[in-house]
């Protein structure tokens, strides 16, 4: 595959809440030795129902038959694939950062204001930050803050997104096939 | 009210008997033994409801349970033990996934209170089996049974059919619970017939009613769906030749006008060009295989393409379609003809004819028709095609053997073909041909196997002399491994690396496992052999000695353009 047709995907997959479903999901993409960027699992609003957001690099040939090979799975509800222009997307950065440094810089606390990050918890030895955002944020704060050298720590959610179109679609179509199964 | 209590693995009993099962191929062992209990009663007496064939290999137990699918058309069933016995599974299971075959095996498991502690025997199954497997599931308790079979039952043979793997738990096959029966028919999260699309069958309709040079292809879908009937009406309504994949072979009957032979690497040379001058490709019910296509950046890309294929994910997946109609062709191909003009496609059939004349004198007639010389495999499938009756089934192992077989055979009644298209595996043939039999022993079974497959699975012998299980087997004998000796020499510069092979005698197996043996080497023997083999009762090997290195053709060579297929080397 030419590097340069690759974007990346967001596919949000809904299954059934059992035993090894993940498991399948990811072999969809070990099969074909693609790369899983950020992977987020969690319960939807629909009862029973877990709700996958997957990113990965692809051109949109292939993010298809993945889609659609993940789709075929008997515990698959619906897997479907965006690009970043039909999403909401959000991810979540912490930062731990070493205390006395903080303290000793006040153009640290200034970086963590300006990119509107939050302080979550504060003790003699660490200072906790969070920041909800999307990928280039969340790392440029990374990068700012790793120049005072104050990081003891930095870890970066898998992303989490809602399509920018009204209906959650999988309801309708479990209610429809609930309806004439 | 009186509890009707009983064990888990009594409740497996009852589970497969209200999904109809009447066989099980299997084979016993520690983690299943619960279950071998209770088929004791089973399996005898007054309480009979099943055979069950003890095979001598559990690899043979799944390949069994294909054969028994693919002519039946319905779901075969393997029963096995944990650990070893349920990893010589795999190849079968694999196997089934890639031909689309309806089977449920079911594997002992260490208790469930022993996962994940490396017990003697206890393998990760689930983990291992599913993405090979259409669906794979632990029963943990015996509560579950009713659901889970049932459940595999409705999965392995609705939509695009496929294997069930279910990793049964030795505790819950012993727990005792309140029987009551189950009947699943709805998944939620599982559609296996996709609502007919109007649209798409009216942009069908379209296409085929204005091309002038249509060809359709039929896979094993239509076997599948049981659409034999509906295809015929399709294509003679429209007047389209029709080429057939290995496994769609007997999807139409050979002697049809319409039907211009067998499509693929080593298929008919006339289908092959004309995939690359037809206006309009019809697929029906296939997957467009690498082995179908050759080099997939040139294929039939002057050609409109409409695929019909019940399974989504096949769209677009090698070839890119102008028309998808996704549905069960048993409802799609009626829909189509309804909005087909009659039409007449007399030149454009007739432009079959030279090709096909081409391939009969310069390969088919060699072939099947020589004057002298060692004996060839194509005379030999010729003589028994000519010979047996005409709802013979044919079951080939695979290389040489199963290329020849499947171009001389032929096919005059549904579901006649049990071969090992996809995943092309050795060692399949004997084994299916048993299975075979169990699904229908008022039709004459035929198996082709070189001298290679036939040592992959010999074991069966043990199962076919049991059973008395009528299984004409032709056991082509040239000392090579042939297939890969034909690409030795074709593209490794004749460099034979191990495929020479030491054969033992097989007169002395034969006698060993009492079964009748006959061989010939000269081809004025080859009728009445072939005439005795047929009219023996139960099982037979005829051992040909046939030409040592001999090629298949046509052929196209793997990575090439469809029509680049050549009639000599």
């Amino acid at each position: 595959m030419e590097e340069n047709k690759k974007k990346l995907y967001t596919l949000l997959v809904y299954s059934e809440n059992v035993a090894g479903i993940l498991n399948q999901v990811t072999a969809v993409f070990t099969r074909r030795q693609v790369n899983i960027e950020s992977l987020n699992v969690s319960a939807s609003s629909i009862p029973g129902v877990h709700k996958y957001t997957i990113t990965a690099w692809s051109d949109e040939d292939q993010i298809i038959k993945i889609a659609h090979q993940i789709e075929k799975k008997i515990d698959v509800v619906k897997a479907n694939y965006f690009t970043d222009d039909q999403l909401f997307i959000r991810e979540s950065g912490l930062y731990k950062l070493s205390a006395p440094m903080v303290m000793e810089n006040p153009e640290i606390s200034r970086t963590i204001r300006r990119f509107q990050a939050s302080i979550i918890e504060v003790n003699p030895t660490y200072i906790i930050v969070q920041m909800h955002g999307v990928t280039e944020d969340i790392i440029s704060l990374y990068r700012a803050l790793d120049t005072f050298g104050c990081v003891l720590q930095y870890t970066r959610s898998g992303r989490i997104a809602v399509t920018r179109g009204m209906q959650e679609q999988v309801s309708e179509f479990l209610e429809e096939r609930e309806q004439h199964g | 009210m009186l509890k009707d209590r009983i064990t888990g693995s009594k409740a497996l009993m009852r589970a497969l008997q209200a999904e109809g099962v009447k066989t099980i191929f299997g084979y016993p062992g520690g983690s299943i033994m619960p279950v071998y209990d209770a088929l004791f009663d089973y399996t005898r007496g007054e309480k009979k409801c099943f055979d069950h064939i003890l095979v001598r290999h559990e690899q043979a137990a799944t390949h069994a349970a294909e054969g028994y699918a693919r002519v039946s058309g319905e779901v075969g069933v393997a029963l096995v033990t944990s650990g070893p016995g349920v990893t010589n599974t795999l190849t079968g299971i694999a196997d089934a996934m890639l031909d689309s075959t309806p089977i449920v095996v079911i594997a002992g498991q260490v208790p469930i209170s022993a996962l994940g502690t490396d017990a003697f025997q206890e393998v990760d199954l689930v983990g291992v089996a599913q993405p090979i497997s259409k669906w794979s599931y632990q029963i943990r308790h015996a509560e579950d049974v009713a659901w889970a079979v049932s459940r595999a039952f409705y999965i392995a043979r609705t939509g695009r059919p496929g294997p069930v793997v279910l990793d049964f738990a030795k505790n819950a096959q012993v727990e005792e619970i309140d029987w009551e029966p189950m009947k699943v028919n709805f998944v939620r999260s599982y559609v296996p017939y996709p609502k007919l699309d109007e649209k798409a069958v009216r942009e069908a309709a379209e296409l085929i009613n204005n091309a002038k040079k249509p060809l359709a292809l039929v896979g094993q879908g239509v076997e599948l769906g049981n659409a034999q009937a509906e295809l015929v009406k399709f294509l003679e309504k429209a007047d389209i030749p029709a080429g057939r994949t290995m496994l769609g072979l007997s999807a139409l009957p050979s002697n049809h006008p319409l039907n211009v032979g067998m499509l693929g690497m080593h298929g008919n040379y006339a289908v092959n060009l004309k995939e690359q001058e037809c206006d309009v490709l019809i697929a029906i019910g296939m997957r467009f295989s690498d082995r179908v296509t050759g080099n997939l950046k040139t294929y039939a890309k002057q050609a409109k393409i409409i695929h019909l294929d019940i399974d989504r994910s096949e769209i677009d997946k090698n070839v890119k379609t102008d028309v998808a109609v996704v549905a069960d062709c048993k409802e799609s191909l009626p829909a189509i003809t309804a909005l087909l003009k009659e039409n007449n496609h007399q030149g454009w059939r007739d432009s079959f004819r030279e090709l096909d004349k081409k391939e009969r004198q310069k390969v088919i007639e060699p072939a099947i028709h020589p004057k002298d010389g060692p004996l060839l495999m194509g005379e030999v499938v010729n003589a028994v095609a000519e010979q047996s009756p005409d709802d013979t089934i044919l079951v080939t192992d695979v290389g040489q053997n199963q290329l020849f077989a499947t171009r001389y055979f032929k096919y005059h009644h549904q579901r006649s073909i049990c071969t090992s298209g996809g995943l092309g595996t050795m060692g399949y043939g004997m084994p299916a041909a048993i299975g075979a039999t169990f699904a229908a022993p008022e039709r004459t079974v035929c198996c082709f196997m070189g001298d290679g497959g036939f040592q992959m699975c010999i074991e069966e012998l043990g199962t076919i002399m049991e059973q008395k299980a009528p299984v004409k087997m032709i056991l082509m004998n040239n000392h090579y491994l042939g297939n890969v000796r034909q690409w030795q020499d074709m593209f490794w510069m004749r460099r034979k690396s191990f495929t020479k092979m030491m054969n033992p005698d097989y007169e002395q197996i034969a006698k060993g496992y009492g079964i009748a043996y006959e061989a010939i080497s000269d081809r004025k023997d080859l009728a009445a052999a072939v005439e005795r083999m047929l009219k023996t009762d139960g099982p037979f090997i005829l051992e040909c000695q046939i030409k040592e290195e001999d090629d298949v053709l046509p052929m196209t060579p793997p990575g090439m353009n469809v029509d680049d297929m050549k009639l000599e080397i």
